[in-house]
């Protein structure tokens, strides 16, 4: 029973994020109180979800681009582009308070998102440029194209509706954590109730074989880039609407590592394959616990990278299952040198 | 298997395009960068082949600017004040994007080298690695001046004059302003500060200044000071993270306006008054933030002044009639209270 609790996939994961947590606590003490302010939950907890919101969804889509072999670079650029178009049309609204210009302005992003999803899944599977080079390509370009949409500026709009997407709550919890929730839920019935997950694993695993037992490989292909484009789109969103601005040069600056880095934590190998979306989910948490953990405890801002790269590398080593075996080998070496003997002797 | 490699090929011209219109796209309104400046050395040469200074007297004025990018308002305003008054002084303004990178700044100054335009303005991306191309300036007796940011080099006499703003005396006016409120004050006042990026000029020299004219008084206390990257989105997720771990802030100090709008947000959210709970100083007096200031959320805003565009064309008619001019030019710059704030919303240009 125990051996089988360490062997499931979910359980390093969590004990770095309760780590973690424990850390906070032993720290600062309220670290998990939650008090209800304005009939909102106001917490530490709740600004690890609600800033982690848009890292999770990325992550959500950047797992199943993964679990084909793939690779999407392209998303932090996809974040600010979605941002940055839904912040101009709103900008050029002329009734601010109508509910259809921020539905519009939702629309065009979603679809614009839906569309460069497309293209980077049209770049994998019709040109067969490799996915990390023909997701660079809008990673470079579409920096470019949103400093382009705003024209270089922050745009800063003031529409209560817009700003509900990122800061709002419903039942006393964020609104963005509903979206994740809703997000996540598609996809995990998507690829765990229909036979669609079962077709990931296998182009991921071996995408000619798939194709020569009947796969159509390449629209499975085709369409993760899209979801993974879809969740980048709304996740630029929440990003935006939470500080009611655009800047299409520092939106989800970075986002590709982070998502990509999520993944990892949460199990799922980069040689694609297997998939597991509520380890990603773990990840993108332990990566947004950390920033906050940073930000609580004073980290000199001179070395917060080299503490976080000795987190993550720390994680990394734990989840190694090479480094775990090393380690017993070396614990036991030192500890009884006879048992060794024996051993080798029978 | 054919059409389908056709529509490769289109596919990745098509990338191709984008790429391209992407990078003219950073160029924000400016009319030509670094590399198509190298064309048009052909037409524009023989207008100088005086070549030097002296014939500048009764020719127009070439003056090639290297401007760092259009990263934000503050730039933007900056390139607009430079183009104006360029334009408004006569002179012909060559000017380039560099995007952000040392490279394309680099190429850009050797292009106004081979262009021999009269004197060569920009703006470092960075402060080091500039000796080399400064140099190549010098021997062809082209003139340069630094605007806004400065370069590390030991060599003073490779540039004429740096214009641009002080920016630890910024630091030491927002000091001395909290340092004058609270000089009364029998407890301790906790500060927190939002710095911009770690390790860029104007985070250390706020700082420094800053720390500077708050020394004097013990009351006065950093608790706790984080990154906030210059970007809204950190400053209101660091802020959130500083009104959980102190429950006593009675300053926020930010490095520019974007951090302290974002922080102003955490604040609101936390249930407190931006500016009456929190007092709230910041730097740079861009739009948003003076509207701010204007509705009483933050209190106190010292000025970076980016409309430098006077000052250098100044500058560069000195140069060019071979006066002396001083090694540093600070930009005339101010400060501004919620009450002037209000007054001077309506007149301001960026």
């Amino acid at each position: 029973m125990g051996g089988k609790l360490v062997r499931h996939h979910l359980f390093w994961p969590l004990c770095v994020l309760g780590a973690l947590l424990l850390f906070n606590l032993l720290y600062s003490p309220d670290f998990f109180s939650l008090v209800l302010r304005d009939g909102n939950l106001y917490g530490s907890l709740i600004d690890i979800l609600n800033f982690g919101a848009p890292l999770i969804l990325v992550s959500i889509g950047m797992t199943l681009v993964i679990a084909t072999g793939g690779i999407d670079l392209s998303v932090g650029s996809i974040v600010a582009i979605s941002g940055a178009i839904a912040c101009l049309s709103i900008s050029k609204g002329t009734d601010q308070s109508s509910i259809m210009l921020v539905l519009t302005a939702v629309g065009a992003s979603v679809l614009l998102s839906l569309v460069l999803g497309l293209w980077n899944g049209a770049l994998v599977t019709v040109t067969r440029i490799q996915p990390i080079i023909a997701t660079l390509i809008l990673m470079v370009a579409g920096r470019g194209i949103a400093q382009l949409i705003t024209s270089g500026q922050i745009i800063t709009v003031s529409n209560p509706n817009y700003e509900y997407i990122g800061a709002g709550s419903l039942a006393a919890l964020p609104f963005s954590i509903f979206i994740v929730a809703g997000m996540l839920v598609l996809a995990s019935l998507l690829t765990r109730r229909t036979a669609l997950g079962l077709f990931i694993e296998s182009v991921g695993s071996n995408a000619n074989a798939s194709r020569l037992a009947g796969l159509r490989s390449r629209t499975v292909i085709l369409a993760v880039y899209v979801f993974c484009g879809l969740c980048a789109g709304i996740a630029g969103l929440i990003l935006s609407a939470n500080v009611s601005s655009a800047d299409g040069n520092n939106a989800g600056l970075w986002y590709e590592l982070d998502a990509i880095l999520a993944v990892v934590i949460g199990g799922t190998s980069l040689n694609g394959g297997r998939f597991y979306l509520i380890g990603t989910v773990v990840g993108a948490l332990i990566i947004q616990t950390l920033t906050t953990t940073i930000y609580m405890i004073g980290v000199p801002p001179e070395i917060t990278l080299v503490v976080k790269a000795f987190v993550v590398l720390a994680v990394c080593l734990i989840q190694s299952e090479a480094f775990r075996k090393t380690l017993k080998l070396r614990w036991k070496k030192r500890h009884y040198p006879a048992e060794q003997e024996v051993t080798r002797h029978a | 298997m054919r059409p389908k490699k056709k529509w490769g090929l289109a596919l990745s011209l098509a990338v191709m395009m984008s790429v391209v219109t992407a990078c003219g796209g950073g160029n924000g309104g400016n009319t030509n960068n670094g590399n198509t400046g190298g064309n048009e050395a052909a037409t524009t040469a023989p207008a100088n082949n005086g070549g030097g200074n002296a014939a500048a007297g009764d020719k127009k004025i070439t003056l090639g600017f290297a401007q760092v990018g259009a990263e934000s308002g503050w730039r933007t305003a900056n390139t607009k004040s430079i183009q104006d008054s360029a334009k408004e002084a006569g002179y012909e303004l060559k000017f380039s994007d560099a995007q952000q990178k040392q490279e394309n700044q680099i190429k850009a100054i050797r292009s106004y080298i081979q262009q021999k335009v009269d004197v060569i303005a920009f703006s470092p991306v960075v402060e080091s690695g500039w000796d080399t191309v400064l140099k190549e300036a010098k021997d062809a007796g082209i003139p340069v001046i630094l605007t806004d940011r400065a370069v590390d080099s030991a060599d003073k006499t490779l540039y004429k004059t740096f214009i641009g703003s002080d920016f630890v005396e910024e630091g030491r006016k927002a000091g001395q302003w909290l340092a004058d409120k609270y000089k009364d004050s029998s407890e301790d006042v906790n500060i927190v500060e939002l710095q911009g990026t770690t390790g860029s000029a104007p985070a250390n020299d706020r700082k420094a200044g800053f720390e500077e004219k708050i020394a004097a008084n013990p009351k006065l206390k950093v608790i706790a000071s984080q990154t906030g990257d210059f970007t809204r989105a950190k400053g209101k997720e660091v802020m959130q993270a500083f009104l959980k771990a102190h429950k006593d802030i009675d300053v926020l100090y930010a490095h520019n306006d974007d951090m302290a709008l974002g922080a102003i947000q955490a604040i609101e959210a936390a249930g407190l008054k931006p500016g009456e709970d929190i007092v709230i100083i910041s730097v740079d007096a861009v739009k948003d933030g003076m509207q701010a200031a204007a509705d009483g959320k933050i209190n106190f805003i010292v000025e970076c002044n980016p409309l430098l565009g006077p000052q250098l064309m100044e500058a560069v008619q000195a140069v060019v009639d071979g006066k002396e001019i001083e090694a540093r030019i600070v930009t005339e710059e101010t400060t501004f209270t919620s009450e002037q704030a209000k007054e001077a919303l309506p007149s301001r240009q960026y």
